[in-house]
């Protein structure tokens, strides 16, 4: 029995119209849709990737824009040459640390929405090149990776699932709240650290807002 | 550009690469092209200073892909050092393995069965046609043809791929030679669609040099730029269809027979002139020619073992001793240069780059020339920088 | 071509004061060299490129090694004296010998013309610290130049009259030579799931080893 001196409770908001209904209406030709699925679909299907190869896994980017494979089709159609008109980084290659203080750079101006591929093992992690002492043990040390795609090199069917798993990435974002992009967050996003030439190593081998070493705990046996 | 430079060189910029102000000619500009630049080389820096459009000092910067290669060759074993030759020259992967294999043979005095020795000979003969072919492709887009030569040569060289995925497991990182032969045999079929890739080939070079060959555009562009005299050729120690391009005849094929090379005819172009022009027909001719010589080996090679059975792979050593070998690779000569200690890893473990040691010319062939032809004349040189850094 | 004994040979009788020695390679490969002293480095060399019989104008492959001072241990025959008053016995002593270390430039020479090689050319440095100059061949052949100058970047050979050396691999404020055996790599392996052999030594380093607690590997999430 309700309470007649409690106030009356405010009527339920009508719930959101379920997939088929959805389905009913576009038959009818209306689109029923969200402005945050409307945007983020806009920007999943055109994902322009910066012409930027480093190594082997960039001749494998390369097969993949051209015709067996065809990255043209997920909307990554042109390679833009400046890092100003480019939305997604995909690192394929071994990052030197030579070569690492660019890549940051490269990194700082492209402009938001942006995302970074690892591609290949040398960018995850340095890869069969880890024991060097001029290759940096992954780009994550420091710029934001978004996917890590492994392979030695990846296939470019691989490096084609690895986009499809940004697309959902990017329509799985919101507009608004905690999960949205950075380009959305109050503030924007800060610029990674360029490092610079020691005289032994990088100063800093790694940013340290960017990514921290994992712990591990090991026992005393070998 | 006049002031401080917001990028600075990773060199301390000395008197050559400062803005220079020349009080007759006005001011020279210092402009860095890479080491991230369209032209699809890889990460190469040229620090060029130009006099309006020419080219008036070209300085390269290497070291971008230095991934210490010689180094962890010291630290690993002989045949763990196989995989990495395969990421040297990352486009010619049969080649490097071929190099090394010859080289580790020859310190150890390791013979080949002939089927070994004819599969060899079959995938450098493809990995040449797969490199040239590739080589049109990013010569002609760094002319500005963006994208559609490059889309045909990408085509043929995926039927090359499929060949090499079906008999190594990998499309490019190929890892096949072993000291003393090769990993595995092909499998049922794979010399029959070898035959068919060779022969379908000849049709596609047709067509490929009926868009380019006579293309007024391309004769415009490279005819007459960066002339590579013979003898600077030879002082700079340029090999390849470079050096063939300058007119010096010397393709190790021929000059030391290595493998069973003798056994087969086929001829060696040469070029007349020496300019970008000459580099490209050079290689379109002896991708014709690869195609006879596949073709020979195709109809010739025997049945028998693919490895030798005195062969050693787990715990392979060396005798003390020291050896130089080298093969007529894609790009050039390459070489291995290995120092033993008798242990199971090299004492010393040196590549002969030919892409890098090309590359000592570059500022002599982009001299006076205009800007845009730098961009021409580099793709002619035919680097990856894979090997140019190791 | 003629064999290295006679080059050696006319080497010496061309520059007197040189001290041109054949090394030996063991192994079946049989590449001999001959090692020439610093100070007559670039004449041999343009002897070798000029001269008719031989025209080595083509320079394939220039490489630095590094060897560090080992300790040679080697058995010589003594007479000894007999303390019982008779004749002299022989007796084998081994004999510690500290060889110094060099540094090596080793050069690889064909010739185009006359269709031979390789004939191998080295040069020793005194030592690997400060006597570290040699002749730069780069006016001999032009194909050294940046190999003469990954040698310097990497092992620390300078050479005297090389038009431009300067590092060309490593950026140049690095220190130190990496290629050299005694070269300590920067400690940057602090994240490593599954080290063995030297890798584990480094990464005991960096992690606490809890004496008898269990292996366990955890990740933090990423921040």
């Amino acid at each position: 029995m309700s309470d007649p001196a409690a106030p009356p409770s405010p009527p339920s908001p009508p719930s959101p119209p379920t997939q088929a209904e959805r389905d009913e209406l576009r038959r009818h030709g209306i689109l029923l849709t969200s402005l945050e699925e409307l945007y983020n679909w806009g920007r999943s299907h055109s994902v322009w990737p910066l012409q930027f190869g480093l190594a082997c896994c960039a001749i494998e980017m390369i097969a993949a824009s051209m015709a067996r494979f065809d990255i043209a089709r997920f909307g990554s159609e042109v390679f833009r040459p400046s890092p100003r008109q480019a939305d997604l980084l995909i690192v394929s290659g071994t990052v030197t640390k030579k070569m690492a203080p660019q890549v940051v750079r490269l990194w700082n101006q492209m402009p938001e929405p942006k995302y970074c591929i690892a591609m290949g093992a040398c960018a995850i992690s340095g890869g069969p090149f880890k024991q060097g002492y001029n290759v940096l043990k992954g780009i994550d040390r420091y710029i934001p990776v978004d996917l890590y795609i492994p392979g030695c090199p990846p296939r470019p069917e691989a490096l084609l699932h690895g986009l499809m798993q940004l697309q959902e990435k990017i329509r799985a974002q919101t507009i608004s709240g905690p999960e949205a992009p950075r380009h959305l967050q109050a503030g924007g996003a800060p610029e990674c650290a360029v490092p610079d030439f020691g005289a032994h190593d990088l100063q800093p081998p790694q940013n340290p807002e960017v990514w921290r070493p994992p712990t591990i705990i090991r026992g005393g046996g070998a | 550009m006049i002031g401080p430079d917001p990028f600075p060189l990773s060199s301390p910029p000395g008197p050559q690469v400062r803005p220079v102000h020349d009080p007759f000619h006005g001011d020279l500009l210092e402009v860095s092209m890479g080491p991230h630049h369209p032209s699809t080389h890889g990460v190469f820096r040229m620090m060029v200073t130009l006099d309006g459009e020419t080219v008036v000092k070209l300085k390269p910067v290497f070291g971008y892909l230095h991934r210490n290669h010689e180094k962890i060759g010291e630290n690993t074993s002989y045949l763990g050092s196989m995989p990495y030759t395969d990421r040297l020259d990352y486009l010619c992967s049969m080649t490097n393995n071929w190099a090394y294999a010859l080289a580790v043979e020859k310190l150890a005095g390791q013979a080949v069965p002939e089927r070994a020795e004819y599969l060899r000979v079959i995938l450098a003969e493809l990995t040449r046609l797969l490199n040239h072919t590739c080589l049109a492709g990013f010569l002609l887009q760094d002319c500005g043809a963006s994208g559609t030569p490059l889309m045909y040569a990408f085509r043929e060289r995926e039927k090359i791929l499929d060949l090499f995925e079906s008999l190594s497991g990998s499309r490019m990182m190929c890892n096949y030679q072993r000291f003393g032969g090769c990993r595995v045999d092909p499998p049922a079929g794979w010399l029959e669609a070898a035959r068919t890739v060779a022969g379908n080939y000849g049709q596609f070079l047709d067509e490929y040099e009926a868009l380019l060959t006579g293309n007024e555009i391309l004769m415009a562009r490279t005819q007459g730029v960066g002339v590579l005299p013979g003898p600077l050729a030879v002082s700079a120690g340029v090999t390849g269809p470079m050096l063939r391009a300058a007119g010096v005849a010397y393709d190790l094929r021929k000059v030391d027979g290595y493998g069973v090379y003798p056994r087969f005819e086929f001829r060696v172009p040469l070029g007349a002139h020496g300019d970008t022009y000459d580099r490209y027909m050079v290689r379109v001719l002896e991708m014709r020619e690869s195609i006879g010589i596949l073709r020979q080996a195709l109809r010739d090679i025997p049945g028998g073992p693919i490895m030798d059975p005195k062969a050693r792979l787990r715990g392979f050593r060396a005798k003390p001793g020291e050896v130089y070998s080298r093969i007529e690779g894609p790009k050039g000569e390459i070489g291995f240069y290995l120092i033993s200690e008798g242990g199971p890893n090299p004492y010393r473990y040196r590549v002969r780059p030919p892409s890098l040691i090309n590359l000592t010319i570059l500022e002599d062939l982009c001299l006076g020339q205009s800007i845009a032809d730098t961009v021409v004349i580099l793709g002619s040189i035919d680097i990856v920088l894979g090997e140019v850094d190791r | 071509m003629e064999t290295l004994e006679q080059i050696r040979d006319r080497l010496l009788a061309r520059f007197p004061g040189s001290a041109v020695a054949l090394i030996v390679n063991l192994g079946p490969a049989a590449q001999h060299s001959l090692l020439v002293d610093g100070s007559h480095g670039r004449a041999v060399a343009e002897f070798l490129r000029d001269d008719p019989a031989l025209r080595l104008e083509f320079c394939s492959n220039m490489s630095g090694v590094d060897w560090p001072a080992r300790e040679v241990v080697e058995t010589a025959v003594v007479a000894a004296p007999d303390p019982a008053g008779g004749p002299p016995r022989s007796v084998e002593q081994k004999v510690k010998r500290l060889v110094p270390g060099y540094l090596e430039a080793v050069y690889h020479l064909f010739s185009i013309e006359l269709r031979h090689g390789p004939v191998v050319l080295r040069l020793r440095t005194a030592n690997r610290t400060d006597q570290v100059t040699l002749p730069s061949l780069t006016p001999v052949w032009r194909s050294c130049e940046f190999q003469e100058r990954e040698a310097f970047d990497l092992f620390g050979i300078i050479f005297e009259g090389h038009p431009d050396l300067r590092r060309i691999l490593m950026w140049d404020e690095f220190k130190d030579h990496p290629m050299r055996k005694d070269y300590v790599e920067p400690d940057d392996y602090e994240w490593e799931p599954t080290p063995h052999g030297d890798v584990l030594a480094k990464a005991r380093k960096h992690y606490p080893a809890g004496a008898g607690a269990p292996a366990a590997a955890q990740g933090e999430p990423r921040p």
